[in-house]
């Protein structure tokens, strides 16, 4: 008996806790979205708290068939209707709650009866809630900003103005209505050009750097010679130059030269700064591939060159895409270089764009959104598509942040 | 086995573009930010002194056979500095001949060219030049601004000169603000490093065993971390508005607060009679959020490495899920967290964008990278702003040299 009225009190408390922020993403994900309202009000949590118990303890005695649990059942029970004759509660939402109760309720029902973990109750469903409430938390947090910057792109001004907290997708609108931001900012705000001035840079990044660091990373990893520890150990302290650092000199060097406020400038600086960590990935990954294989190469009589091309490169193919998808992510988003070389609008990449043309108080903030969600949308995708190789050159080359 | 000598021929060549051009945009450029914190150099210096010259044509209606009078204005650039040797060119039409032109001056083939030694700051003079139009003069086709005169010149060039001075360093520690910077920076760097530690932590615990979307939820925890600065930054400064944005009005509808906060401008906040940097928290909320996805992508990989029988060893000895936690799991993960610590330490320290971004570096935010800015761009001083990033490079060498002896020697395996 005061097991189970423990047991209550600790699951009533992990349950506000989950039921709060299920309430909040289940108004987010499932009901605002469509209905365009701000149902979710916080004085209802105590109400979806006793709605928890209630169900909970209603089917924890259908299961275990302890009596016991009816004086528990039958206060809540009291409780919620008090609860609910006082307040209005949406149909969708009561389905929703009531769904995720159940949802709930079998996957706790799955610990509490496992056997070997009735020493640790308590511990083990604390343990559990605090996951699943953790896992909520954390998608959550990432979650909401993009969506967020999502659904403000899509909105007009004024229902931005009239009320920032609607967060419902304007399925209403039309075609045009919908995609007014991003028209806008294309035609009124040269987008285009901008993102034309960012897709050259980053593959003319990824093409210099990967054409320098392939063959340095080979040598590194495989060819002996004086120096070689002295260069790799020096490889990663250089990875920690700050950019900072080198931008206020190269500024002066740039602008001495003439090549300052030009696209070229960024072709240079960029290749140099990502080079070192692409060498150290790719360093990695080449020591991984079997020597025997080139070494049988070169005793057939294949040259060194010939063993790079026929024989280590087309081994490497995964090391090489997740370099050029990381070194081309850095080059994308990098800002503080394009923002200090580049004056002339027409060379703007897309951070450098969204910083002077969109983060004004004159510019709707739906524009900048909607600039956000272009450069973003990019990345995400690659990172989608090739997300297998890009955890895999993460780790390997402990990235640059 | 191979010939050791040609091997190593092998790799300086394949290794020498890559050193070169490291050495040119990284080695050169750390080299010449030393160089510049030793000299005054402000922003307009950067442009060196050069002639300007501007043609004006002083006669209207020329008929063939009239003088024209061409004003020529010479003008040193600089303020400060005189210009030395001087030369100039100006392609005159072919249809006007000199009758009387400056001193120094001569016309060669419809080349007008002028030889000055010396001019002094600030000179600016007008010359007259009269020629004569000749007879085939047609008026159509005459414009004297057709070529644009050019002029070159030698000067003293302050970035290349061998005059050095300690007075960018003297101002910049003199300034209380500096002082305070280095705090500032401190403190971000290692609170941010903490929180993305902490988020990492739980965020690989989470994620340890294999369930139905686990895939899904890894890729959406490094969300944060591949999207562009830029992008996320506005995104929570929008959120964080204080009129427009979505947390404020959250709040305020539902009665939590009765006026705005202003999450990115207040420099402190009463906290228990305790002066709480609450911007700077901001900031670094949003830096442990952003960059907790790296901890948890290396610290994933480090708990997918620990042996299982270690946790069923302790299961047998009835260890709970809290004790595995601390007597197995954490002390196994020590030696990934500690080079995460000082990696992420080193990296918040070298931040730029993010706090600029954010706040710009005001309402107490100011790190040492964002002042670098500051003493650049606004207020033009860029030996100031050299001098300051040569602090955060010796502080930051102080850092990788404790990086250095605490990394574990994987290179060389």
């Amino acid at each position: 008996m005061t097991n189970n009225i423990y047991q209550f009190f600790f699951i009533y408390l992990y349950s506000i806790i989950t039921i709060f922020l299920l309430a909040v993403i289940g108004d987010f994900v499932s009901i605002s979205i469509f209905l365009s309202k701000n149902i979710f009000i916080y004085k209802n949590i105590f109400l979806y708290c006793f709605l928890y118990a209630v169900c909970f303890f209603a089917i924890r005695i259908i299961i275990t068939n302890q009596v016991s649990n009816i004086f528990i059942f039958i206060i809540s029970l009291i409780l919620s209707y008090f609860f609910l004759i006082n307040k209005e509660i949406n149909a969708y939402q009561l389905v929703i709650i009531i769904s995720v109760f159940i949802a709930f309720n079998l996957l706790l029902q799955k610990y509490f009866t496992a056997k070997n973990f009735s020493n640790f109750l308590f511990e083990v469903s604390f343990l559990k809630f605090l996951k699943t409430n953790s896992l909520i938390f954390f998608s959550f947090i990432i979650i909401f900003p993009f969506y967020l910057m999502f659904v403000s792109s899509l909105k007009s001004q004024m229902v931005l103005l009239q009320n920032p907290t609607d967060l419902s997708i304007p399925f209403f609108y039309s075609i045009s209505d919908f995609f007014s931001s991003y028209i806008a900012v294309i035609t009124q705000y040269n987008f285009l050009n901008f993102a034309l001035n960012s897709t050259i840079v980053s593959f003319v990044t990824v093409f210099v750097s990967l054409f320098f660091s392939i063959p340095g990373a080979y040598a590194v990893a495989r060819l002996r010679f004086v120096g070689r520890s002295k260069i790799s150990s020096s490889i990663l302290i250089i990875y920690m130059v700050p950019a900072i650092v080198l931008v206020i000199p190269l500024y002066v060097i740039f602008s001495q030269l003439g090549f300052r406020n030009s696209l070229f400038s960024l072709m240079i600086v960029y290749p140099a700064t990502t080079i070192p960590v692409a060498l150290y990935m790719l360093q990695g990954y080449f020591k991984g591939i079997p020597y025997e294989l080139e070494e049988s190469a070169l005793i057939d009589g294949c040259s060194r060159v010939g063993v790079i091309l026929r024989i280590t490169l087309p081994l490497s193919v995964p090391a090489i895409l997740s370099v050029s998808l990381y070194v081309f992510m850095i080059a994308w988003n990098e800002f503080l270089f394009a923002f200090m070389f580049l004056d002339n609008q027409e060379y703007f990449t897309i951070p450098r764009g969204l910083y002077t043309q969109l983060d004004d108080q004159e510019v709707p903030r739906q524009y900048l959104m909607a600039g956000s969600v272009m450069i973003t949308v990019p990345v995400l995708l690659l990172f989608f598509l090739f997300e297998r190789y890009l955890v895999g050159g993460l780790t390997a080359g402990s990235v640059k942040g | 086995m191979f010939n050791l000598n040609k091997e190593s021929k092998l790799a300086y060549t394949m290794l020498i573009p890559t050193i070169s051009i490291v050495f040119l945009i990284i080695l050169f450029p750390i080299f010449g930010n030393f160089w510049l914190s030793f000299k005054e150099v402000k922003l307009g210096d950067l442009r060196a002194p050069q002639p300007i010259i501007k043609e004006k044509l002083k006669t209207k209606d020329i008929e063939p056979g009239d003088d024209i009078l061409i004003e020529y204005r010479f003008k040193n650039s600089s303020q400060k500095k005189p210009i030395f040797n001087i030369e100039i060119t100006d392609k005159i039409s072919e249809f006007i001949s000199p009758v009387e032109i400056a001193e120094g001056c001569s016309v060669n083939n419809n080349l007008l060219s002028c030889y000055f030694e010396e001019w002094k700051p600030k000179y600016n003079e007008k010359i007259i030049f009269k020629f004569k139009a000749n007879d085939n003069f047609e008026i159509d086709n005459f414009n004297p601004k057709e070529s644009k005169p050019r002029g070159v010149a030698d000067a003293d060039n302050i970035l290349t000169n061998l005059k050095f001075s300690i007075k960018n360093f003297q101002k910049i520690l003199q300034k209380n603000e500096t002082i305070e910077n280095i705090k500032v920076t401190f403190l971000y760097s290692l609170f941010a490093t903490i929180g993305a530690l902490l988020l990492g932590i739980s965020a690989a615990l989470l994620l340890e065993k294999n369930f139905l979307g686990k895939g899904f939820f890894r890729g959406l925890f490094l969300f944060p971390f591949v999207s562009p600065v830029i992008a996320v930054a506005f995104t929570w400064v929008y959120i964080l508005d204080p009129f427009k944005g979505f947390l404020n009005n959250y709040l305020l509808n539902n009665e939590f607060i009765s006026e705005p906060i202003f999450f990115l401008g207040l420099k402190k906040v009463d906290f228990f009679g305790f002066d709480f940097p609450f911007t700077l928290f901001i900031v670094i909320l949003f830096e442990s959020w952003r960059y907790f996805p790296l901890a948890f992508l290396f610290i994933l990989a480090r708990l997918q490495a620990i042996p299982k029988d270690l946790y069923e060893a302790s299961d047998i000895d009835g260890a709970t899920r809290i004790q595995q936690f601390f007597y197995i799991t954490l002390p196994q993960l020590l030696g990934v967290i500690s080079l995460l610590f000082i990696l992420r330490f080193i990296w918040n320290f070298n931040k730029f964008e993010d706090i600029f971004l954010l706040t710009g570096g005001n309402a107490g935010t100011r790190t040492l990278t964002v002042q670098v800015y500051d003493e650049a761009f606004a207020l033009s001083n860029m030996g100031t702003a050299s001098s300051v990033a040569v602090l955060i490079f010796i502080l930051l060498a102080i850092f990788v040299f404790i990086h250095q002896k605490i990394a574990p020697k994987d290179i060389e395996e």
